[in-house]
């Protein structure tokens, strides 16, 4: 689960980060009044959005009066801001962070993530930042310092210290430097984070670090236990199939093609996925209907999927050991007839109660069109198209 | 012999009296697996599904002499029931339970290195469909009479995805040694290396079909202990061809974040490492085949 950075940023001051002094505005009106509360002369006024590249995309801009943090502020208020990390519909803009512009002499990178390979969380620093870290990646490879934190010891002094040295800095920015590692290492472990990114982490004119921009991103199995960092979730940030079909334990993910997917295990989904594109179509969505699911919960599956306008035709891809295939058979005939549906829909069962599964779709009556294997199904997905008029 | 699991392994059910361990336990006894006992905390002495139920792993070892352990526990308890069952002499647990905190999992893994070799315990999962040795017995949720008894071994991340590869094989003629599913999460108990060595020393395991997908490193570090270390086949499946990156499918672990994530990227890496990949999911059984003719004839 994704935060805001302005949230990201008072999370990581309360640990100890230094951050600049900023406001909360949701309007223009409060942004100005932000501006004037922070006092100084120049404000930099930052579109509230769960994505990188803001910047470029028009959504960061640096202020000199409070009549162009106004003006600015309005020009954002309500705007799906599109950068190249979204999709083309972007996300809206529905809150701004007014802060105090900051003296930058130098900018670094520093970030925390869940390193798969060692099983521990890692930090991956460079003493240049700014940019993206896949572009940092690939442009100065070297510059990369990377080091893993040994879960039953945290992380050490002089592990911080290290880093602090590698990136060449000096005298009393190596003790700020140590302070902020372990702050970010402290928020990542007690709020149980899969990533903390502080991108620029500057130094300020004056030889002070400050982190200038803030991410965090959270374990969303671990939110049971965090009350304080769900609460911070914004569904104005979500694609709302997606949150919705969540709300109903569907796992659904949508894409571009024509051809809705209805599919047991996250596996099989996505290998359905790939068969249909090998067939020559394009899968609409991923979606996995779960263990144990009831006709009712096939139903929605349906809906959600049906809400892509994209959808010329639905397949239904089952292989049940813990589902049962005559309950997805009853929820497959029921929601054909409840949502008077005129699409074709290609069902394929295979596994638990596979027979009964079967009877109910052959005397159903309705025009759905069977398939035996993984193969057929897709085949028949794609045949099963409407055509688009030239 | 297979692996990990045969009609002869002492079985005990952590979460036996639950809804769903109750249901699958159930299913386990009828189709041959020596189930033992089980542990429910508060319910020790009384009997469950005709077998004695526990308050502790310790105690149901003591009085069982069980070896491995299937854990249904619920997420917010279940990586204190995996790590109970390491400290009472547990060789192998299976961890079913989908939604384990990472960090909790990070934790498991670090406490399993604390004990010596010879008693430190294997972990299957979390997130897993389970082990069957066809004929033998199950420890999991998959729909046995699926699965028919013989001399290939099945890895793979997902569950239906196992189902599909071993439907396949059945239809073709060719049986399971046993199948192991290692489970959808980023931090899991054992990775498909750790699987492979256990097939390449069985001596009832021919070939092995590996099932990956997006994200994570551990089939390219598969592909390089294949080349490096087994004389037995190995055929693959990468899922998640049509992925996009930076989007998290499904599983906790099925997201391309890093070079050499994507299903491109991992077919790659395992053809370069001279293992033999399924053109596309519906073609699992008969790539196995192909490879396993062509080693006959040779």
């Amino acid at each position: 689960m994704d935060i805001h950075e302005y949230q990201a940023k008072e999370i990581l001051a309360r640990f100890g980060v230094p951050v600049p002094r900023g406001g909360l505005a949701y309007s223009p009106e409060q942004a100005g009044y932000r501006a004037r509360e922070l006092g100084g002369n120049a404000w930099v006024v930052k579109a509230q959005i769960h994505s990188g590249g803001r910047g470029a995309a028009g959504g960061v801009k640096l202020c000199r009066d409070e009549h162009e943090v106004a003006t600015f502020a309005a020009s954002l208020f309500g705007k799906q801001l599109v950068t190249k990390q979204t999709d083309a519909n972007g996300k809206g803009v529905y809150r701004l962070w007014v802060e105090a512009a900051s003296d930058i002499a130098r900018e670094m990178y520093l970030g925390f993530v869940l390193d798969r390979k060692t099983e521990r969380i890692m930090i991956v620093a460079s003493a240049h930042g700014g940019m993206e870290i896949e572009d940092l990646a690939e442009t100065d490879p070297d510059s990369l310092r990377r080091m893993t934190i040994d879960p039953a010891v945290g992380l050490s002094e002089f592990q911080a210290r290290e880093l602090a040295f590698a990136l060449g800095l000096k005298g009393g920015q190596i003790a700020q430097m140590v302070t902020i590692l372990k702050a970010c290492y402290r928020a990542y472990r007690d709020l149980d984070a899969v990533m903390v990114e502080i991108n620029p982490l500057v130094i300020t004119g004056a030889g002070d670090l400050v982190a200038l921009d803030a991410k965090m991103s959270f374990d969303t199995n671990a939110l049971f236990r965090r009350p304080q960092v769900a609460e911070l979730r914004d569904r104005s940030q979500e694609d709302p199939r997606e949150s919705t079909a969540g709300d109903h334990g569907l796992s659904y993910v949508g894409l571009t093609g024509d051809i809705g997917c209805i599919i047991n295990g996250a596996g099989l989904a996505m290998a359905t996925m790939d068969m249909i594109k090998l067939a020559g179509g394009e899968p609409a969505n991923f979606l996995d209907i779960g263990g144990g699911a009831s006709p009712e919960r096939v139903v929605k599956a349906f809906q959600t999927v049906l809400a892509d306008r994209n959808v010329g035709v639905v397949l239904v891809n089952i292989f049940a050991g813990i589902n049962r295939c005559d309950w997805v058979a009853e929820g497959v005939v029921t929601a054909y007839r409840q949502l008077g549906l005129t699409l074709p829909v290609v069902v394929r069962l295979a596994g638990t109660n596979v027979e009964e599964g079967r009877k109910i779709i052959e005397t159903s009556g309705l025009p759905l069109i069977s398939a035996d294997t993984l193969a057929e199904a897709a085949a028949k997905a794609v045949a099963a198209r409407p055509r688009i008029a030239a | 012999m297979a692996i990990l699991i045969t009609e002869k392994t002492r079985v005990i059910v952590q979460g036996f009296t639950g809804r769903i361990g109750s249901f699958h336990a159930a299913d386990m006894i009828k189709h041959g697996t020596n189930v033992v006992g089980g542990v429910t905390p508060g319910r020790g002495g009384e009997s469950h599904l005709d077998r004695p139920l526990f308050n502790t792993v310790r105690e149901a070892v003591e009085a069982t002499g069980a070896e491995a352990s299937l854990v249904f526990v619920p997420p917010p308890f279940a990586a204190d029931a995996i790590m109970e069952a390491a400290d009472a002499g547990i060789k192998t647990a299976v961890c079913v339970t989908d939604g384990i905190p990472s960090q909790d999992m990070m934790k498991v893994k670090r406490f399993l290195k604390r004990y010596p070799e010879e008693r430190k315990m294997r972990l299957i999962g979390p997130n897993c469909a389970g082990i069957i040795s066809p004929g033998k017995g199950f420890m999991g949720i998959m729909p046995p009479h699926i699965y028919m008894p013989g001399r290939v071994g099945i890895v793979g991340r997902s569950g239906t995805l196992g189902y599909e590869a071993a439907s396949q094989m059945k239809a073709l003629g060719i049986g399971v040694s046993t199948s192991v599913g290692i489970g959808g999460d980023p931090i899991n108990g054992s990775s498909f290396k750790d699987i492979l060595e256990l097939f390449e020393k069985d001596p009832e395991t021919d070939a092995v079909m590996m099932i990956g997908e997006i994200g994570g490193p551990q089939e390219a570090e598969a592909a390089a202990y294949a080349r490096d270390h087994m004389k037995k086949p190995v055929v693959a499946y990468i899922a998640g061809l049509s992925a996009p990156k930076g989007r998290k499918m499904g599983h906790a672990g099925a997201i391309i974040s890093a070079f050499g994530e994507s299903a491109q990227e991992k077919v790659e890496i395992l053809e370069a490492a001279g293992i033999t990949v399924a053109p596309n999911p519906s073609a699992m059984g008969e790539t196995m085949a192909r490879v396993l003719q062509v080693r006959q004839a040779a």
